[in-house]
């Protein structure tokens, strides 16, 4: 068992010590239920499939994501924890990867106590359980976009307030890039390259061909590429910041 | 052996540590004093790796602490400044979280974690959570995490702040337990620790050392070093008997007490038996009469502010 490992149980352990884990599940399930229920027509649209429930993902994570974000780091700096932890003898990118792993396993198992819907829709009807399977997946992965970024801005402050702020923001940023309202804003003289690399780093861009079954590696190089270049910011960020 | 080399760190346009250079060696218990803000826990964060130095460079034991973390951190047991743990975690659990860092695995894990319980007299709350804990057992938690691993460096950045004077004795006597076959450093800014439990002190004002000795050489820097504190049942006029003593220096009224009066070395040479010879020949009317070492305040005070008075 590497340092690694040890730090990420430990951090998953201390989400299940206290009752962030718990309200965190319960109310993702709930949301879910409601948005995919109530506002996303699960029953109207009478298809046995789950898009309702997975579009709304973005949106859904861009609250629930950074509340589990927010004190990744800014905690350790409040409490001074992170001078013990940095002092062990351990590689700063173990510490970075480890919880960040940690965070991202709570949204995996909130995500996969969903599986009531999954249940639900094949009871009902018979759909493609693979392009689900897919989905989750990549619903999966984009948690873990959100949470890169959420990590990074943890990094930044000692306010776990502030880094839920920043986060929401950037992430906001992020979803809505792919938007085609945000697109067809950008004036005709603006360089065509330009809007597709801005239309190449949204996440819907990436997310709605998943959840729809388009099995792309792209998608997901896309979303490994971000977390790690997010991960990496949040080293750099830790080892210019620590000081104060 | 800590070698401490040229360190030097600087944040934005402040200088912390200014050009540091001194060596520790193994038996030393090193008091690391300072006025608040003079660079004592930034030395630390230092020779622990914590920071990054601005030049030069910390050896522990012949690793840089720059270029080789991993095996420098190895050798080194830290409680920082607050002692710092993770709340949410019980003691036992902590610990033991720190031991799986520190390499250990299964029995020998356990029997570390319960060892250090034991040390440190924390079994009665090995299962409670470290939030719920009083200040004193909290520090205890950061002493038994910092020597889990039995390290040949002991960091201790103020150990004893927070402790009543029972935990305070304890930890004192823990640290001289430790250190006969390791290297501690101590910062503290309370002086009866140093001459407690050190057997060096450097002090440190403005990130630069400004005395390096052991207590007692510091202590005989002081003006009161054997000095003769004498206690009257009536007012006499001291002065005028010892006015022909060539090492008698000035004559001091205590400002709370009357009656008691300290009579200077002026060569910080011993004057007790001169001073008694007169006491007798003259028959003071004394109660109280003793030779003053010399007081470790005394000398940090004049020494750090020469220091600052000198920027």
């Amino acid at each position: 068992m590497g340092s690694l490992s040890i730090i990420f149980k430990r951090e998953l352990l201390s989400y299940f010590a206290t009752p962030l884990a718990y309200i965190f599940i319960v109310i993702f399930l709930v949301s879910n239920g409601i948005f995919t229920f109530d506002l996303g027509g699960f029953y109207i649209r009478g298809q046995a499939d789950l898009l309702p429930f997975f579009s709304f993902h973005p949106w859904l994570y861009l609250f629930m994501v950074p509340a589990i974000a927010m004190s990744l780091w800014a905690d350790e700096r409040k409490t001074g924890t992170i001078e013990l932890l940095l002092t062990l003898p351990v590689r700063l990118a173990d510490v970075v990867v480890g919880k960040y792993l940690a965070a991202w396993a709570l949204t995996g198992i909130a995500l996969l106590l969903t599986f009531p819907i999954w249940l639900t829709v094949n009871y009902l009807g018979d759909p493609d359980n693979g392009v689900i399977v897919a989905a989750y997946i990549g619903s999966w992965f984009m948690a873990g976009g959100f949470l890169a970024i959420g990590s990074c801005m943890s990094a930044c402050t000692k306010s776990p307030v502030i880094a839920f702020i920043l986060t929401v923001s950037l992430c906001f940023l992020f979803v809505i890039m792919g938007s085609p309202i945000l697109l067809d804003a950008f004036p005709d003289w603006f360089p065509q390259f330009l809007v597709d690399a801005f239309f190449a780093m949204g996440f819907l861009t990436h997310f709605d061909s998943i959840a729809k079954g388009v099995l792309d590696i792209r998608d997901f190089l896309f979303f490994s590429v971000f977390i790690a270049a997010w991960l990496l910011a949040t080293a750099i960020v830790i080892e210019i910041k620590k000081a104060n | 052996m800590i070698e401490i080399i040229n360190l030097s760190k600087s944040f934005d346009q402040v200088t912390a540590v200014d050009d540091l250079s001194f060596t520790v060696k193994e038996g030393e218990v090193l008091g690391f004093l300072g006025p608040n803000g003079a660079g004592k826990s930034t030395t630390m964060k230092l020779i622990t790796g914590f920071l990054s130095p601005t030049a030069g460079s910390v050896l522990v034991h012949g690793h840089d602490i720059s270029k080789s973390p991993m095996e420098a951190k190895a050798l080194m047991g830290y409680l920082p400044e607050g002692a710092p743990s993770y709340g949410d975690m019980t003691t036992l659990e902590f610990l033991t979280f720190i031991g799986q860092i520190r390499g250990f695995r299964g029995d020998e894990l356990a029997g570390r974690v319960q060892h250090v319980l034991g040390e440190v007299d924390l079994h009665s709350v090995s299962h409670q959570t470290i939030d719920t804990l009083s200040k004193g057992f909290r520090r205890r938690v950061g002493l038994a995490q910092a020597i889990m691993h039995d390290p040949k460096v002991l960091i201790l950045d103020e150990p004893t702040d927070g402790l009543d004077p029972n935990q305070k004795h304890h930890v004192r006597q823990l640290i001289k337990n430790l250190a006969r076959d390791k290297i501690v450093i101590i910062s503290t800014h309370i002086l009866e620790e140093v001459t407690a439990v050190c057997t060096r002190a450097i002090i440190i004002a403005a990130g630069r050392i400004v005395a390096d000795g052991t207590p007692g050489e510091l202590e005989s820097q002081s003006k009161y070093h054997h000095a003769v504190s004498v206690r009257l049942t009536s007012d006499y006029d001291l002065e005028s008997d010892l006015a022909n003593v060539p090492e008698v220096g000035a004559v001091e009224k205590d400002d709370e007490d009357e009656l008691t009066y300290t009579i200077l070395a002026k060569n910080r040479e011993s004057i007790f038996s001169k001073v008694s010879e007169i006491a007798q020949s003259k028959n003071w009317p004394v109660t109280e009469f003793h030779v003053r070492r010399g007081q470790l305040e005394d000398v940090f005070r004049t020494i750090t502010q020469q220091a600052e008075g000198a920027e």
